[in-house]
């Protein structure tokens, strides 16, 4: 299905991450936001505030974070697509949210436009710390989608991804932001809507009498009842049966929970989207997401002006991990640079996924500014020297 | 899980009693029954009385112990925490 | 043996009764007096929808027979806001206890208060945390044992009427569950009624708070109920407070119109005001933004 050309702002634009995530949004659909402003997110919200009444939609401020995660939610279940953005701080507020919309496999989104960390950190500074906050962050065992735009064209283009895969998997969609994203300013073109591909809501065509709210149809994932019109569904966060009704026992559980777990695995292949150039041959690759993405450019740039062999996959999907792809890499590099604006948080998936096939550098920065081109060389140099192969 | 409904015409001891007097009649679905004692207590007309039988989860059920004397109000109904029990007016 | 039927049957999910509640417990009563006002109300089922929170009370959508949601705790108030927004035609009612409404979900209580968000609230208090085993809530009276005041609590609780009234609540009462009448006409005045609109359900809870505090069973306390309830409408809700084995009032405390509720409101300063290309339509929903599934544009939200 095209979009609605309501929402599409057609046109070149000179626009930030936060603004054109905004629009993203709108495009995909999105007329429905609650939020509560966090820097350095809040400008999504503030740029939707104003566009919706035009558009036709609603912006509902709430009370916290933890109002904001569960009142989409609401939206949802009454037809409308929904979203909502925050920083670190309100992404852990949100966390018990995250965990329902998962279990009550809610379509919707959740920007979190990552700063300085822990606790109230750095406002106005970037980080990529809660990176693995948005895979294990709610409690219970889940699988979760996680994707990392690295430009304001990107905000555009991923958000629609974002929302097209939590209708198609019926889950909830982590938009992993960092505050240098959301808040750099970049010509930024939006298509006409005739040219964007959205992903409409799969409302059962079954009868209620037939309908089960959790039932399954061959590809794992459960059609959605239009709420009003006589399906009389029940749904609760507690472990259910296909009818939807609390059923708290450990069959139930496994079923419930390997299905929630499979429906996302089992669709690795279509949700993993990895940007690459110079794999082929290369004997290092430099594996980075987000904004310092960008700066690894200038690094791989520097390195293969040295003669050096160097390889970009940058994940624009960060959850569900790329295990298969790294695996397969390790085999043919001497050694995958990670780096990021944190402690080292993807690296570790990295080292466990290459399973000591090849070296693993990590270039960790705790966050508040980006890495210097040169200290991603230095470790790409070091990768060269060394490795296994 | 059976659910036993009884006639509403049940009787204490023994006898059929005329229910052509009766302006109402209640009616039973016992196994839903927890014995809470809220439509025996509040039957303004005192229609009702504790069995001495148990139902399957080992609650005495309401029974009608004065049928005749049913007015149809439905407060047992009302009160029911179980909706085990309602009362409705004869035709 | 006739076939029977419950006549509020086409309301409640039949395949799962018996429900969860205890003997004597009057969350059955409350829902009872419930789909006796639903009933009467003549509203259709289907434009009806139950959110409730977690807890004895928050059972109740699992039990009844709409489109009902079982969500987090504390949280029924801002996920029916988000509900309510995006379907405003539909009737949204939240029917959770005091300690899911109140305690945990006390600020989303006030600020639902605050903006008239048009919804039904249905709180039963059973002056306790009772799912979790019976600890102290916001609304315990002092002096009561409980679970996490086993020597008795000294915090005082609150005054559920006042704190609605001071939240901006536009219809206000507070009924026992031996009022049974009263709370079938209270719950269907709150129905009808459009915005925040509060109905406090005081019930016993003879497992735990009535145990606890030596008060007999679930028939004892109605008749204490019976005997100790002061129907007072219109009273101050300053003097609606609830202390352990006294007297309180009972009775509609609040009843207000003509204050518009949140998307009146929106609706009404946007018209005035707002100005774009396309004009300021009302706003009436986002229900369809996403309901066209084979291709052809979205209606997207706009009036016909």
């Amino acid at each position: 299905m095209k979009a609605d050309p309501k929402g599409v702002l057609t046109g070149t634009h000179y626009l930030d991450g936060d603004h054109a995530a905004c629009e993203g949004a709108l495009a995909a659909g999105c007329r429905y936001i609650a939020g509560y402003p966090i820097t350095p997110s809040t400008e999504v919200v503030e740029r939707f505030a104003g566009r919706i009444p035009c558009v036709g939609g609603i912006f509902m401020q709430m009370e916290d974070e933890i109002a904001s995660s569960i009142a989409i939610q609401g939206a949802v279940w009454a037809g409308a697509k929904a979203m909502t953005v925050t920083s670190g701080p309100g992404f852990s507020l949100m966390m018990e949210h995250i965990g329902l919309a998962i279990m009550a496999e809610v379509p919707c989104v959740f920007i979190n436009v990552q700063r300085g960390g822990p606790s109230t950190g750095l406002p106005t500074l970037p980080a990529q710390s809660d990176m693995m906050q948005a895979r294990w962050g709610s409690h219970g065992d889940y699988e979760v989608i996680a994707l990392c735009p690295n430009s304001p064209q990107e905000c555009f283009d991923l958000m629609i991804t974002a929302f097209n895969m939590s209708e198609r998997f019926r889950t909830p969609v982590m938009f992993m932001m960092d505050e240098c994203v959301g808040h750099m300013t970049e010509r930024v073109i939006i298509p006409s809507a005739d040219k964007i591909d959205i992903v409409p809501r799969k409302y059962t065509k079954k009868s209620p009498s037939e309908y089960k709210a959790y039932q399954p149809n061959e590809v794992l994932i459960p059609e959605m009842a239009e709420l009003g019109k006589g399906y009389n569904f029940h749904i609760t966060g507690l472990t259910h049966d296909e009818k939807g009704y609390p059923a708290m026992n450990e069959d139930s559980q496994k079923k419930l929970v390997s299905r929630l777990i499979n429906k996302i695995q089992q669709y690795k292949k279509e949700i993993i989207l990895i940007e690459e150039d110079g794999i082929k041959d290369a004997e290092v690759v430099v594996m980075s997401y987000g904004i310092t993405s960008r700066v690894a450019e200038k690094a791989i740039l520097d390195a293969r002006s040295k003669g050096l062999k160097v390889g970009k996959a940058r994940l624009k999907t960060v959850w569900p991990f790329a295990d298969e792809y790294v695996l397969d890499l390790s085999k043919k590099v001497k050694a995958i640079v990670v780096p990021e604006l944190n402690a080292g948080q993807i690296v570790r998936e990295v080292e466990r996924a290459v399973k000591g096939n090849c070296e693993v550098i990590s270039v960790p920065h705790l966050g508040g500014g980006v890495h210097k081109p040169e200290l991603i060389l230095e470790a790409i140099l070091k990768g060269a020297k060394g490795g296994k192969h | 899980m059976q659910i036993t409904i009884l006639k509403s015409c049940q009787y204490k001891n023994g006898g059929p009693t005329p229910m052509s007097e009766a302006k109402g009649k209640v009616n039973f679905m016992v196994e839903r029954c927890k014995g809470c004692g809220f439509c025996v207590e509040f039957c303004p007309v005192k229609v009702l009385e504790f069995s001495k039988d148990y139902n399957i989860k080992g609650y005495h059920f309401p029974v009608a112990a004065h049928p005749e004397k049913c007015i149809g109000c439905n407060m047992c109904g009302m009160y029911c925490p179980d909706f085990a029990i309602w009362g409705e007016k004869n035709k | 043996m006739e076939n029977t039927k419950h006549p509020l049957s086409k309301y409640l999910r039949e395949d799962r009764m018996p429900h969860m509640w205890c003997p004597g417990c009057g969350i059955g009563t409350a829902m009872n007096a419930f789909m006796h006002a639903l009933d009467k109300s003549g509203m259709e089922k289907n434009n009806v929808a139950v959110v409730s929170g977690i807890g004895c009370t928050g059972r109740v959508a699992g039990y009844l027979n709409v489109d009902s949601f079982h969500t987090t705790h504390g949280r029924a108030i801002p996920f029916s806001e988000g509900l309510k927004a995006a379907s405003p035609d539909t009737k949204v009612i939240v029917f959770s206890g005091d300690g899911d409404l109140i305690s945990i979900g006390g600020n989303h209580f006030i600020h639902a208060g605050r903006k008239n968000m048009d919804l039904t609230v249905i709180c039963v208090n059973n002056l306790n945390y009772a799912m979790t085993g019976g600890q102290v809530s916001a609304t315990t009276p002092v002096r009561s044992i409980t679970a996490t005041a086993p020597h008795g609590s000294f915090t005082t609780p609150f005054n559920l009427p006042f704190l609605a009234e001071a939240s901006g609540a536009v219809y206000v009462a507070r009924w026992t569950v031996y009022h049974v009448r009263d709370l079938q006409k209270a719950m269907l005045e709150a129905l009808n009624k459009k915005g925040f609109s509060f109905v406090e359900v005081i019930s016993p809870c003879p497992t735990l708070y009535e145990r606890r505090n030596k008060m007999g069973d679930g028939l004892t306390r109605m008749k204490f109920y019976k005997d100790n309830s002061i129907l007072k409408n219109g009273a101050d809700t300053k003097e609606t407070n609830i202390e352990i084995n006294k007297p309180f009032v009972v009775g509609k405390f609040i009843d207000i119109e003509g204050k518009p509720t949140y998307l009146e409101s929106m609706n009404k300063y946007y018209d005035e005001t707002f100005q774009c290309e396309l004009g300021y339509k009302t706003y009436k929903g986002t229900r369809y933004s996403c309901n066209i599934s084979d291709g052809g544009v979205s209606e997207g939200c706009m009036d016909d």
